[in-house]
């Protein structure tokens, strides 16, 4: 991996953890600058919050190495605590209390004084616009409130290095939005952050590097630009209003690239790799569609997003092992040849 | 990046702090939780009441609905047997709190969030058992303030009560240990409140704490008798009423100190190991 030099914030180094058959981390390695924002990204059960919890100290590793800001993570674990922030999955929030009284509580457990836990409580809570919920307990929050309380009690100790595992899962896209505007800041103080998610979009927005994790393994490390590099062209996509049209429109554009079509039940959003065809690609899927009669939005050329490296890394989608509903969306499942036939037959009629 | 580490307060020359300044902070760091999980109790209604009605009901439903059809032989009759065993059997329903308090702390990350922190590692589980002792204080100080009510009256002494109420406590904290174990190695809200009933109920009911044991059928008798529960509350009725007391309260002791000996370390181990 090639890095700046210099003592990184981050070091691991062949990083293994099992429970039972499990191989949740098959030898990992990171490394990540000070300073600097890296993108853990993977589906669901990768091992990326293996990582994090070991990185934080909660879990051992069984082989490998773990170093941050020069302190190892399992023979100065104490020293590694003193530097680090951790806003995990969930709010890790006392619902009952107020928001202040949430932190002021972690500022006396990081050894502040009184009058220091409070005035960092005050600072924080303005910081994250909590300032006019300060006084109203935590479970009265919205989920984006509890999730900026959560993120806001990670800093009351003025972490070097803050891990945040999936900040922004299970929030609305303003709350998101506006989550994304925090973590920015944070970054631009200087904080060293790893960031793990699902969402492509967010280590894209996010990240100046990312690392791809499936099943225990980097398969990919470099910036967005380079991965998407990786995709080796541009992709053709457009959204089928009419759900039950998906599988045809995926048949009639089957033949305009380089794979399979890749299309979302859910969204209705199709799309394709097309390499360096381009605007030639284009203009056969509008001929395809019009001839299978497929009516569609937003049909466009573009670049490929880390969506597409992710299928072609790993030849499933990022988000396919999602947990249940309710998440914020679905994406891309595999239907490419499976509209071929029937489904063909009732376009014609 | 400089300016940042200073408010930690942590001289961090690669070492560690001083053996004396980490046991200030353990004293201060459970402190610190016990205050937190005592405004939790005080912001929750349900908690409260768990704590003062739950109790007081069954002094009155055992008092004046069961307490008729149940023969003893104490001195002052059923209101002076039934108060030392509904006090036992209320320290020991306590600690239901704390079961499903620390499966929904490991549920949620707090768990996570804490142990992430420089902060004493013993603080979390310690300043649950001080604060859910404190709890169970309040509610052996109401029952007994109920039972003076409804007739009950200590007929030993007033060191003899207080020490009642000390063994009280301590009975309370020991089953608390277990429950906090299997709040901790459950780790769920919903399974530990079911698996709390499974072993609680029969712990407290299959005693001496309610009926005296010769009306039980002989099986029965053959474990209520032998059990903790039965020889902690034989102890505490021999306090509040007179009797002797040695025998049983040297059972009880080792008990207790059994219970203390297996339970604490499970769940610290299982608080290390938590998640």
């Amino acid at each position: 991996m090639s890095y700046v030099s210099g003592t990184p914030s981050i070091l691991v180094e062949g990083l293994t953890k099992s429970f039972g058959d499990v191989h949740a981390l098959r030898g990992i390695d990171l490394s990540v600058p000070h300073g600097t924002v890296l993108g853990v990204l993977g589906p669901n059960g990768a091992g990326k919050t293996t990582a994090v919890r070991i990185l934080t100290t909660l879990l051992r590793p069984d082989g490998g190495r773990a170093v941050v800001e020069g302190y190892d993570v399992v023979r100065d674990a104490a020293a590694v605590r003193r530097s680090i922030g951790l806003a995990g999955q969930s709010a890790a929030i006392q619902e009952e209390l107020t928001g202040r009284e949430n932190l002021e509580i972690i500022g006396r457990l990081y050894h502040l004084s009184w009058p220091r836990a409070r005035s960092r409580a005050i600072e924080l809570l303005d910081q994250f616009g909590l300032s006019d919920a300060a006084d109203r307990a935590a479970k009265n929050y919205s989920g984006g409130m509890q999730r900026r309380l959560d993120l806001a009690a990670s800093l009351v100790g003025q972490p070097k290095v803050l891990f945040l595992d999936e900040p922004t899962s299970g929030l609305d896209p303003r709350s998101r939005l506006g989550m994304w505007d925090i973590i920015r800041s944070l970054v631009a103080d200087g904080t060293t952050l790893l960031l793990t998610t699902q969402y492509l979009d967010e280590a894209d927005e996010l990240a100046n590097e990312i690392v791809v994790i499936d099943h225990g393994l980097v398969i990919a490390a470099g910036t967005a630009e380079e991965l998407k590099g990786r995709v080796g062209g541009d992709v053709v996509e457009f959204t089928v209003p009419d759900r039950s049209r998906i599988g045809d429109a995926a048949t009639a554009i089957a033949k305009i690239g380089d794979g399979e079509p890749h299309a979302d039940a859910e969204t209705g959003v199709v799309s394709i790799g097309v390499g360096g065809r381009g605007s030639d690609a284009l203009v056969d899927a509008v001929r395809g569609l019009d001839a299978a009669g497929v009516e569609t939005h937003d049909l466009a050329l573009r670049r490929p997003s880390l969506d597409d490296v992710f299928l072609a890394l790993t030849g499933h989608a990022a988000e396919e092992e999602d947990e249940p509903s309710g998440r914020r969306r679905r994406s891309r499942k595999r239907r490419g040849g499976q509209g071929s036939g029937k489904e063909a037959e009732r376009t014609a009629s | 990046m400089t300016a940042v580490a200073e408010t930690l307060g942590a001289p961090d020359a690669h070492g560690e702090p001083s053996l004396r300044v980490r046991f200030g902070w353990a004293v201060t760091d459970t402190l610190t939780i016990t205050r937190r999980n005592l405004l939790v109790w005080m912001r929750v209604p349900a908690y409260l009441m768990f704590t003062v009605i739950q109790p007081v009901m069954f002094v009155l439903l055992f008092r004046y609905v069961f307490g008729g059809a149940i023969p003893v032989h104490s001195p002052g009759g059923y209101v002076d047997f039934l108060m030392p065993g509904i006090i036992g059997q209320s320290a020991a329903f306590a600690t239901f709190g704390t079961a499903i308090a620390l499966a929904q702390e490991l549920k949620k990350g707090v768990i996570d969030r804490l142990r992430s922190m420089p902060m004493a590692r013993s603080a979390v589980l310690a300043g649950r058992l001080v604060a859910d002792t404190g709890r169970m204080l309040v509610t052996i100080l109401i029952l007994i303030a109920v039972g003076y009510a409804v007739g009950f009256r200590f007929a030993n002494g007033w060191l003899a009560a207080v020490a009642m109420v000390v063994l009280a406590t301590v009975f309370g904290l020991a089953i608390c240990c277990i429950s906090a174990y299997t709040g901790l190695a459950i780790g769920d809200e919903e399974s530990v409140q079911a698996f709390g009933l499974i072993w609680l109920f029969p712990l407290t009911f299959l005693s001496s704490a309610f009926v005296p044991i010769p009306t039980m059928p002989g099986w029965l008798q053959a474990f209520a008798n032998n059990q903790p529960v039965t020889y902690v509350i034989n102890t505490m009725r021999a306090l509040a009423l007179g009797g002797p007391v040695a025998a049983d309260l040297w059972k009880s002791v080792a008990w207790l100190a059994g219970i203390f000996i297996v339970f604490l370390p499970l769940a610290v181990r299982a608080y290390r190991r938590a998640g």
